[in-house]
């Protein structure tokens, strides 16, 4: 729907939880507090890697104050946010797999007595040998951290090719082959995760959650306690950030659930800081090699991708991660011919997951890099060599991800307008540049978790004779302003001010199912469910409205919280009336509204990553600083165009963009996920380099650079009155803009994240002694990677299915092809 | 059921309430308000002074109150954000940052806006680097500080005027 909005919709204004938010009054998690509350602890692994030999809490259960001692013995059942890897437990019953990875809980009066007896358990662990690095993965299939995989410490080995991509690459005049690494980094929400959990007076389970994905927790809590889900309750509370490191379901949100069922009192777990970051969940490193075909012209014939992900030790969407490190390189520029392929391992570190961008930032920087690479290659104008091969509208791409509206081509315009850019690139004084970069992201994941035909969206209206609505929604408040989307399509729907619905969202019990927030989802899914709901109410009201003023419903106005005539506007109902009016003549007014999206042009399998209603586009320019004795990188100005499709409230938009570039700017520069050993005086141990929000560095107000941001306004006929994402999208081109700028600055080329004084420094020291002007990974290791999945392009007349079956190609690999043999060409 | 056993009495004013109370002496000032006196307004982050998120006004300077005991503010003046609106009507600051997106996900929100006001009442008029400056202990992860900037801009420019 992208009629014209009259009311709310477009205009900046506060948002509905802007008074809670300012006066103290959001009830995050660990704000919840209940008569009997009891609190928890869960107890670590010290070790990377061991197997449980045995665990005595006797000492522990007798501790004055502890009234349950949980091991995983009493939760047995794995689960997971991936149906093909449900492969945690609450706590590990017989293997841990990272330092932080819990062991047992203690459920007591209070937290520090509970953090007392954790002390008091007694726990024999066999270690077993550290797969600290894919390298190492990859080198050592034995021991495996898991049972399942694709094979030794590959838990996922990716492979697709459209269209013949060897020979549209050895066919171009140029041929660019370059290695790239991102480094991890997490999403360090400000509030730590948090769950109550309690019976019920009629004795059913119930659970507080710092969740963006309540359904899912729902799912897992019915799994793992053996319950029906119509039994458990689960309420997302308002998150303090997630940024995607909420979004599984986590070790104390099954021990809080269990726990208070056992003892039927409530049980509280607040995660310290420092267990938030063995949480994780976050961006994955990744080692990425683009083999890329340019012709003399500019276009570019194709690409050929290999990814390596170090997945930590768990499954967590790290399928799909894998799958997302190639999805969206052809929704930006057109890519003829295109081959993916991406190996996911498992090392015994925190696991990686979904982080703003979900596995497409690393990949979109090494091909907005290489980008640049090839405009000075080709004495082209990178804005220049970007608007020759913007992906056209309406298309589908090679790997079949249709595209609709596209601002991609106005967002460079605009941005390089704004910033200057013709007056600046390679026209700064040195140790001063400018770097361009682009990307686009997915408005809501085309297909759910659990694959099934059910909306990923719903909404139920309320109205009765008070003259209110209220508006039930299962989607989960983050900051990124869900409850405003879902009040502002209602209303200008009704003709209501947003201040005038209630909302109550992310509530298993009282709201209808919604996904949850991720892949920029919400906006775009529930505002239509929104959207339908509000007209379905709207039709009942005109219906007896024009009744009554004896007016055809086509000439009635819903504003300003009256329904009137539209050719005489005296004469008709306040809202109140309207609906009473309604109640009179119909009964109980209730409407509901659902959102599917439409169904996905790829036909083969791991096409499931990828598709999505629409996609936003964003152009970036970071300015940079250099200090070239000493490598100091600053950043004064940021210049960020972004295609929103419809900026609902203009205000919120903006605060995602420049909170994108903010959180964008930490992983260009700083932001770093790091491990390390232990002296081995000590243990030797892989532990986390640094747990701490000391030492965890991330941008203050000082360092956060002007940003100079525009909203690229073209409605999209899929989102509600146009909308697409503006969350995640906007953090991508940040990081290879910022590496750009360096390059523009001071001649040196970083290939990774973050790019930091250090590395900016080796490569200066480099190209003064004759070397490469560069930092970066050097080679691509071996991969056994598997026979690609062949699918035709759609402008070979393809029909998004395979051509191929290589099942039993996979099944050789299985049987233990070894890390060393050589790269399938 | 702490071991510590004896409780302190602490006389001290909160949001302009005496409150005469029994805390455990080991508690910081963050434990006092959240848990003892159901001020969840004030929040944690790192559990070491460096996120700025469980900031309260000590006799109207900021104090981070996860590094401060209870028993130190005796006969002190706490301002917590549920003490920032007079009578009904919101702060200067919380109606700026309500309006102009200075708060997303909320969480860093009362530190900031309470660290915010105590440089409104020794600067009326700060410029926006010297904002930047007195924020800078407060870590935000959503907005990228520039709509919280912005908002206590336009705060100043409000007090100002009235």
């Amino acid at each position: 729907m992208s009629a014209k909005p009259t009311g709310p919709i477009g205009k900046a204004r506060r948002r509905v939880d802007g008074r809670a938010k300012v006066t103290g009054q959001t009830r995050f998690a660990d704000d919840l507090s209940f008569p009997r509350m009891l609190h928890g602890r869960l107890l670590r692994s010290p070790h990377p890697h061991a197997r449980v030999v045995s665990i005595d809490t006797s000492r522990a259960a007798a501790h004055p104050g502890v009234h349950l001692v949980l091991t995983g013995a009493s939760m047995p059942i794995p689960y997971g946010i991936l149906p093909v890897s449900h492969d945690e437990h609450a706590l590990c019953p017989e293997v841990v797999r990272f330092v932080g990875d819990p062991v047992a809980a203690v459920i007591a009066a209070d937290e520090s007595t509970a953090a007392d007896a954790c002390a008091l358990i007694d726990v024999v662990y066999e270690p077993l040998r550290t797969i600290a690095s894919p390298a190492d993965a990859l080198a050592h299939p034995e021991p495996r951290i898991h049972e399942y995989g694709d094979t030794g410490n590959i838990h996922k080995l990716a492979a697709l090719e459209f269209g013949d991509v060897d020979a549209a690459i050895d066919e171009a005049d140029h041929v660019f082959d370059d290695t790239f690494f991102f480094e991890g980094n997490t999403h360090l929400p400000l509030e730590q995760h948090a769950a109550v959990a309690l019976r019920d007076p009629d004795g059913k389970l119930v659970v507080y959650s710092s969740t963006q994905t309540p359904h899912y927790l729902h799912r897992a809590l019915a799994k793992v306690l053996e319950m029906p889900a119509g039994h458990i309750r689960v309420i997302a509370t308002p998150n303090g950030g997630g940024f995607g490191g909420k979004s599984d379901p986590f070790n104390h949100e099954v021990v809080v659930a269990k726990a208070a069922w056992l003892l039927d009192r409530p049980v509280k777990i607040c995660l310290s800081r420092e267990e938030v970051f063995y949480c994780h969940r976050g961006r994955h490193p990744v080692l990425m090699r683009f083999r890329t075909g340019v012709n003399k012209d500019g276009r570019l014939t194709g690409i050929d991708l290999q990814t390596l992900l170090d997945g930590g030790s768990y499954g967590s969407y790290g399928v799909a991660s894998t799958f997302y490190t190639g999805a969206l390189q052809t929704v930006t520029y057109s890519i003829p011919r295109y081959r993916f392929r991406g190996c996911r391992v498992f090392t015994n570190k925190p696991p990686c997951g979904p982080k703003r961008g979900h596995g497409t930032p690393q990949s979109r920087f090494g091909q907005e890099v290489q980008l640049d690479k090839i405009a000075e290659t080709l004495k082209m104008d990178p804005a220049a060599l970007r608007l020759l091969n913007v992906q056209p509208p309406d298309s589908i791409t090679a790997n079949y991800l249709r595209v609709r509206t596209i601002g991609l081509a106005e967002c460079i315009r605009r941005v390089t307008a704004s910033a200057g850019w013709a007056d600046k690139f390679r026209k700064l004084p040195f140790g001063k540049g400018v770097g361009l970069a682009c990307s686009s992201y997915l408005s809501g994941a085309g297909l759910p978790i659990n694959w099934n035909d059910l909306p990923h969206s719903g909404v139920q209206l309320k109205l009765d004779r008070s003259g209110g609505v209220t508006a039930f929604s299962g989607a989960t408040e983050i900051g990124q302003g869900s409850d405003d989307v879902l009040a502002a399509c209602v209303a200008e729907v009704l003709g209501l001010e947003p201040y005038d619905i209630r909302t109550v969202t992310g509530d298993t019990d009282l709201t209808p199912v919604d996904l949850g927030s991720y892949s920029s989802r919400v906006t775009l899914m529930m505002g239509n469910a929104a959207v339908q709901a509000a007209q379905r109410a709207r039709e009942i009201l005109a219906d007896a409205v024009s009744r009554k003023l004896e007016v055809g419903k086509e000439r009635l106005v819903f504003a300003n919280k009256r329904v009137f005539d539209s050719q005489s506007p005296d004469r008709g109902l306040t809202f109140q009336e309207a609906v009473c009016l309604a109640e009179a003549q119909v009964g109980t007014i209730g409407t509901t509204g659902s959102y599917t999206p439409p169904k996905s042009a790829a036909k083969f399998k791991g096409g499931g990553v990828g598709p999505s209603p629409t996609y936003s586009y964003t152009a970036a320019v970071v300015e940079v600083d250099v200090d070239p004795d000493t490598g100091w990188i600053t950043v004064p100005r940021v210049w960020i165009a972004h295609d929103i499709g419809r900026a609902l409230n203009p205000t919120l938009v903006r605060g995602q963009v420049e909170g994108s570039v903010y959180m964008g700017l930490g992983e260009a520069l700083m932001e770093e996920q790091a491990f390390r050993r232990l002296p081995a005086r000590l243990s030797h141990a892989l532990v986390h380099k640094f747990p701490s929000i000391l030492e965890y560095k991330s941008l203050t107000s000082i360092e956060m650079p002007d940003v100079h941001t525009e909203l690229v306004e073209d409605p999209d006929a899929e989102g509600p009155f146009g909308a697409k994402e503006a969350g995640q999208g906007p953090l991508l081109p940040i990081m290879p803009a910022v590496a750009n700028a360096v390059y523009d600055a001071v001649g040196v080329r970083v290939d990774e994240i973050p790019v930091t004084p250090e590395k900016i420094l080796k490569a200066l020291m480099a190209k003064a002694s004759g070397k490469p002007a560069r930092t970066g990974p050097g080679s691509f290791p071996a991969i056994p990677w598997p026979e690609a999945l062949q699918v035709t392009p759609p402008d070979l007349g393809g029909d998004g299915r395979a051509s191929n079956n290589p099942t039993r190609a996979k099944r050789r690999a299985d049987a233990g092809i070894e890390a060393s043999a050589g790269v399938k060409s | 059921m702490s071991e510590t056993g004896a409780k302190a009495r602490i006389v001290l004013t909160v949001n302009g309430e005496r409150m005469d109370t029994l805390i455990d002496p080991s508690k910081t000032l963050l434990e006092v308000l959240r848990e003892d006196l159901q001020l969840t307004g004030t929040k944690h982050g790192c559990e070491l002074g460096e996120c700025g998120a469980c900031a309260v006004l000590v006799d109207g300077r900021p104090v981070l109150s996860c590094l401060a005991l209870g028993v130190e503010c005796e006969h002190r003046s706490v301002t917590t954000i549920e003490g920032l609106a007079s009578n009904g009507a919101l702060h200067p600051l919380q109606d700026a940052f309500a309006d102009l997106g200075g708060s997303q996900c909320g969480y860093c929100t009362p530190g900031i806006i309470l660290t915010a006001a105590c440089l409104l009442e020794a600067e009326p008029l700060p410029s926006r680097d010297r904002i930047r400056e007195a924020l800078s202990g407060n870590l935000c992860r959503c907005t990228g500080y520039l709509q919280i900037l912005d908002a206590v801009e336009a705060a100043a420019a409000r007090k100002a005027a009235q």
